[in-house]
């Protein structure tokens, strides 16, 4: 019965089990990493938690040589800057998605500028920085001197005003959450039957009016997934916002001042940290985690019921 | 095409014609008399706030590609690319080690991601489209896109250099891999199911087993998708910095072992950008042009790659 051509026939179909169980391995490893991840930062930071519990949170000192470590201020300059960037981005990433899903310029010219959009997300993060450094940061600085000298007064116009400041690092990080924001809005709007807009042209609306009436409100979910999206993306930007925003955990009001954020504050210290700042760095990267993991999984949830309601229209 | 309208939108229904006539002269002068120049004003507007802002942002664009070609011009020669990196204030010299770093540390990184992260994808997509583990792969493998880059390295540190002890071209390979690996899976799963059901269906029709299937049919089929998301990881993980910076960290010289601080084209960007020295920032202009370059070859070969196929 087991003559040698059946029993290589037989390897052969017995093989098929064991590529299944490596492909399963892989399967299992992807998902173990994100888990590895965490549980190796917390470990890591664990000295750092156990001494400094919560407080580590809305402590504002960082000041290593003295073994005192809080990230407060970096806290708020993660979501100050995140949320100013949003500002900015939020309409001009709107814009383009329209622009990218609507017949106002001929097909080239919208293919020319979807290309520049995704190009825009292929420049490297660093090289950004440069490109702030020599750029952004002499125009903020002129805008802020302007600014500060009419409506000092307020707090987030208050004076001095630096080049490496919030706003700097606020409007490259715009530009760089511009890609992220514009792909998902568009997919978006792309998502909505046409059947809706047709039926908004047949009563007589006008082009902005169906926009405005009937493609974006039904498109509004996904434009708020992709806009939480971006915004997880921006919190955790590190290289251009830790060159231009200047590093510091003093607290301010204004845009002009220098800030700070938690992935600013890892690169700028993790390469020359010992002892209980190792620690305390390993903290603060798992505070960054858990805000940047929480934001990406709304994100992803509020993205997946909007595909099932756009799924029920159609 | 008038007499068509009627039937169709009153459903055959007799309409009173002394009634409809005025009802729809009311309503196309109600446009006239209210709403229609104003309507119109506001939709130009619109349109030309919205074509403004989307061309506003080709400005951006053109000033980092301008500004990256000039200053990085001069001094883009042969001798850049065979010396290593002047010391702080000297003249001269390249960026050899850095370049070979980057490019040892995207492949050593490759090396680890690609087989984990294209396994993975058929197994969720071949083997258990449905079963649990592949909708944990699925959703695990969106997270890890999210999560910042800077975080790869922060595990790069706490796993390679705080054991090892010393930075390392090991340490750097590993945090690229983590950052490569999502985005391998989530296009290889793509590549994946854009392949016809109908060519598995015929695999099997002709006695093939699944391996066979996948082996002979499916992967020779999906391979240049799957080619255009490890390109598309190649050039993100050329670029990244963040992850390198403190797993890596910098030398002027050249590696003699994997096992030692190595350059990369990125970090040098960053230690050059932040000193008072012309010359060096003028390096990190030059070595940006590289960059981007490369990041853009990479890209365009992708999408050339894929429009092939497709």
């Amino acid at each position: 019965m087991a003559s040698p051509n059946e029993s290589t026939l037989q390897v052969g179909r017995r093989l098929p089990d064991l590529f299944r169980i490596l492909c399963w391995i892989a399967g299992a490893g992807v998902v173990l990493v994100l888990g590895w991840i965490i549980v190796e930062i917390a470990q890591s930071a664990w000295p750092a938690i156990s001494k400094f519990g919560l407080e580590f949170l809305s402590n504002s000192a960082w000041v290593p040589n003295r073994e005192r470590f809080g990230v407060f201020p970096f806290i708020i300059g993660t979501i100050s800057s995140s949320a100013i960037a949003m500002l900015f981005a939020f309409p001009l990433g709107l814009a383009i998605a329209i622009f990218l899903s609507e017949d106002f310029l001929p097909l080239p010219v919208r293919q020319t500028v979807r290309f520049v959009v995704e190009m825009l997300a292929a420049i490297p993060s660093v090289v950004y920085g440069l490109w702030g450094i020599f750029v952004v940061i002499p125009i903020v600085k002129t805008i802020g001197d302007w600014t500060t000298e009419r409506f000092g007064t307020v707090p987030i116009f208050e004076g001095p005003t630096y080049g490496n400041s919030l706003l700097t690092a606020s409007l490259v990080l715009a530009l760089m959450i511009l890609p992220t924001l514009t792909a998902i809005s568009r997919n978006a709007l792309a998502a909505v039957p046409p059947a809706l807009r047709e039926g908004a042209y047949a009563l007589g609306a006008t082009r902005w009016e169906a926009i405005l009436g009937v493609i974006l409100p039904t498109a509004a979910p996904g434009v708020v997934a992709a806009t939480i999206l971006a915004l997880g993306r921006a919190m955790g930007e590190t290289m251009a916002v830790a060159m231009l925003i200047g590093n510091s955990s003093r607290p301010s009001w204004s845009i002009f001042a220098p800030s700070g954020t938690l992935a600013g504050l890892l690169a700028n210290q993790f390469g020359e940290a010992s002892g209980l700042q190792v620690n305390s760095l390993m903290y603060a990267a798992l505070i960054l985690v858990v805000i940047t993991l929480g934001v990406n999984l709304v994100g992803e949830w509020v993205l997946r019921v909007t595909r099932r309601r756009t799924e029920g229209i159609r | 095409m008038g007499a068509a309208c009627d039937t169709t939108t009153h459903g055959g229904y007799p309409m009173n014609s002394g009634t409809a006539e005025p009802a729809i002269g009311d309503f196309l002068g109600g446009i006239h008399s209210k709403g229609t120049g104003f309507r119109s004003l506001i939709n130009r507007i619109l349109t030309v706030l919205c074509v403004g802002l989307s061309l506003l942002t080709l400005v951006p664009l053109f000033s980092i590609i301008f500004l990256v070609v000039k200053n990085g011009w001069p001094l883009l020669s042969w001798q850049t690319f065979v010396e290593l990196p002047p010391a702080a204030g000297m003249v001269g010299g390249g960026f050899a080690n850095a370049v070979v770093g980057t490019l040892v540390m995207v492949g050593l990184g490759l090396a680890i991601s690609a087989p984990v992260g294209i396994l993975a994808a058929i197994y969720i997509n071949e083997y258990a489209p449905n079963a649990r583990l592949s909708h944990a792969v699925r959703l695990v493998a969106k997270l890890l896109t999210g999560i910042p880059s800077i975080i790869c390295g922060v595990f790069a540190f706490a796993v390679i250099v705080s054991t090892t002890g010393t930075f390392s071209a090991y340490a750097g390979a590993v945090a690229l891999s983590v950052l490569m690996l999502p985005t391998i899976l989530l296009t290889a799963e793509q590549a994946l199911l854009s392949v016809q059901s109908s060519f598995r269906e015929a695999s099997y029709g002709l006695g093939a087993t699944k391996f066979q299937t996948i082996t002979r049919i499916v992967l020779p089929d999906a391979l240049p998708a799957i080619m255009t998301g490890v390109m598309l990881a190649v050039a993100r993980a050329a670029g990244e910095t963040a992850p390198l910076i403190f797993t890596a960290l910098f030398s002027q010289f050249w590696a003699q072992s994997l096992n030692e601080p190595t350059a990369s084209l990125s970090v040098l960007i960053f230690n050059f950008s932040t000193v008072p020295f012309p010359h060096q920032i003028a390096m990190a202009w030059t070595a940006s042009l590289v960059l981007v370059a490369f990041v853009t070859v990479a890209n365009v070969l992708a999408q050339w790659v894929f429009s092939k196929k497709y």
